[in-house]
């Protein structure tokens, strides 16, 4: 009782430890950058000075507050209904994230599970699996994805859902060649001499195993919804007004560009960053957990 | 080879064959077109003609058969709207998309095969260091923003560009820009790569042993090798460049076909987007299967790499 006692401190302080060497090795840009992302998406409330989508009228179109005629309280300026940039921005980052997580976990669940019964059962399975990917990878993403979200409406449950089924796979592919090289260790073989089930053994044997590409590629994937669910926004066929899209954000401003040029400028410049920061740290992540998947 | 190929041809059809039923499932649940084509103040048997007229009355499946019949032959109907035959609107906008694509390619080549070659021969240098960032910035810049950042200072504050729309050569250069920088980004890095791999080279150390001018190993011997698997990206990018277009065209108002299939779906004029989509998607997938064809040719491995092919 008492070493357990003496043992505590040590491991918490060993856990402490571990943790922050683990946080010390992430690339520093794309963790703050990240960082500040997610923040700001959980925390829009307290964040935003400003409501994002009641404007003032006698506020419209100023410029940022280090420009002539822009003043402290809208730091990034106003847009033509004089509602605030910069808090339209915070809130546009809980938009992109939740499109973007929403829609790579569905079109994650659907293209593990295809990947890992494609890979596990090989045969016919297998071949008419893929090739259902294949035909899905060889379809214009964006043209489809616009042309669904303009006849079933604009909304976010529709965007995500088009989405998410276009990407499934993407992830199935990459899950299946896991599993197919997984499949061949002994241990495997040693699983299905003491009878356990298929199911079993995808779930307890493969499936942990694949994780990490999983991860790398969901990472990858995030990056790329953001830029799909802006270009359809952007269009204006994907999250519908007055949400503070940041695709939206830059078709409105896109109308203002000869006078307030700022309107489209920092959602875009917002947008890049995150872009920049995802695939950075997606790049991070793959070279540490998996340097196979270079190619992807 | 053969094998793959006639297998490849063979998924082409099926997914066109997918994509048409598709749109045209989607297009019979998007709205009565009738409705958008008629006066307000049109009476129901006026409805009911143009119904009978435009073959809605008859049974889906029906529906169905006229329309792949039609697709097949080249026949997709009449607008809506400017009541000309579609094919005739697709005619006037797609060499546009095609001359955007193709202009777009050179420009990616032309900035990203130099730039590359240099990063790769002054590796770790300040230069190399300001190329990498330039290819990093590439893949995370939205076109759509950057296409709007480029008319602003281009056209709008300099005045030195059309801001948009198709005119003479000048009209090109800020859309094949915007196409450019992403994919153009992507060649740099990819002729980085295989530079470094191919300066590594037994017969490139050869050359210079040989006393070559190092500019004659660098632009003759290296990049000859090293142009096969950017070359073959080339046709991946008009792949690309073919499934951002709606979005390019939108943003320089240019006269495409992703544009036209956009008015279609802003006008309802579902004939047009029909058939837009299908020919949009039918180049879209023999360019990918060029892509496919050319990478199996080059790297066998893939075609083994398939189940069942």
């Amino acid at each position: 009782m008492s070493t357990v006692e003496a043992q505590r401190p040590v491991l918490v302080g060993h856990g402490l430890r571990k943790a922050w060497s683990l946080v010390r090795q992430l690339p520093p840009t794309s963790s703050i950058l990240l960082s500040l992302v997610i923040i700001g998406a959980v925390f829009a409330e307290q964040l935003a000075p400003h409501h994002p989508t009641e404007g003032e009228l006698r506020m419209r179109t100023r410029p940022a507050a280090w420009v002539e005629g822009g003043s402290t309280t809208h730091l990034l300026g106003t847009d033509d209904q004089g509602r605030d940039i910069l808090s339209r921005i915070i809130y546009g980052t809980r938009i992109s994230l939740a499109v973007s997580l929403t829609a790579v976990l569905l079109a994650g669940t659907i293209g593990t599970a295809i990947g890992l019964i494609a890979g596990y059962k090989g045969g016919f399975v297998d071949a008419l699996l893929m090739r259902l990917a294949d035909i899905g990878l060889s379809m214009p993403l964006i043209l489809i994805a616009v042309v669904v979200t303009a006849v079933t409406g604009a909304s976010f449950r529709n965007v995500i859902l088009v989405i998410g089924s276009l990407l499934w796979p993407r992830f199935a592919r990459q899950i299946r060649g896991e599993t197919l090289s997984i499949k061949e260790n002994d241990y495997i073989a040693l699983a299905r001499v003491a009878g356990r089930s298929g199911t079993y053994i995808v779930w307890r044997h493969i499936f942990p195993n694949v994780v990490p590409s999983l991860l790398v590629v969901s990472t990858l994937q995030v990056a790329y919804v953001i830029l799909v669910e802006g270009s359809l926004s952007f269009l204006g066929v994907g999250v519908p007004p007055p949400h503070p899209a940041w695709g939206l954000m830059i078709a409105e401003g896109r109308q203002l560009v000869w006078t307030a040029p700022w309107v489209a400028g920092f959602p875009g410049i917002a947008m890049g960053l995150t872009l920049l920061a995802m695939n950075m740290f997606g790049d991070w992540l793959r070279d540490k957990l998996d340097p196979k998947l270079r190619q992807v | 080879m053969q094998r793959y190929i006639l297998g490849r041809v063979a998924q082409l059809v099926v997914s066109l064959l997918v994509v048409v039923t598709f749109v045209f499932l989607l297009s019979r649940l998007s709205g009565d077109p009738v409705l958008l084509m008629l006066d307000v103040r049109a009476t129901e048997e006026e409805k009911q003609a143009l119904r009978v007229h435009l073959g809605l009355d008859k049974p889906l499946p029906v529906q169905y058969a006229v329309y792949l019949a039609g697709m097949a032959t080249g026949d997709f109907g009449r607008s809506v709207l400017s009541r000309r035959p579609v094919l005739e609107h697709i005619g006037e906008r797609l060499p546009n998309t095609l001359m955007l694509g193709g202009v777009g390619i050179l420009f990616s080549i032309a900035i990203g095969v130099p730039i590359g070659v240099y990063s790769a021969v002054k590796r770790g240098t300040a230069l190399d260091h300001v190329a990498r960032v330039f290819a990093v910035m590439g893949q995370a810049v939205p076109t759509f923003w950057l296409g709007i950042m480029l008319i602003l200072v281009f056209g709008v504050w300099l005045g030195w560009l059309p801001p948009g729309g198709k005119s003479g050569p000048e009209s090109f250069i800020l859309p094949a820009i915007t196409l450019g920088y992403f994919t153009g980004a992507a060649i740099m890095r990819l002729t980085r790569s295989s530079m470094l791999e191919v300066l590594g080279a037994e017969y490139v150390k050869f050359a210079r042993i040989k006393g070559l001018h190092e500019q004659v190993v660098v632009w003759k011997h290296a990049l000859k090798n090293a142009t096969i698997p950017v070359l073959t990206f080339s046709v991946m990018l008009f792949v690309i460049f073919l499934g951002g277009a709606v979005v390019t065209e939108t943003v320089f108002a240019w006269p495409g076909l992703g544009r036209l299939i956009l008015e279609g779906i802003n006008t309802r004029d579902y004939p047009i987007v029909q058939g837009g989509v299908m020919v949009f998607s039918a180049i879209y997938l023999l360019a990918n299967l060029m892509v496919d064809i050319l990478y199996s040719y080059f790297n066998p491995k893939i075609r083994y790499a398939r189940p069942g092919g």
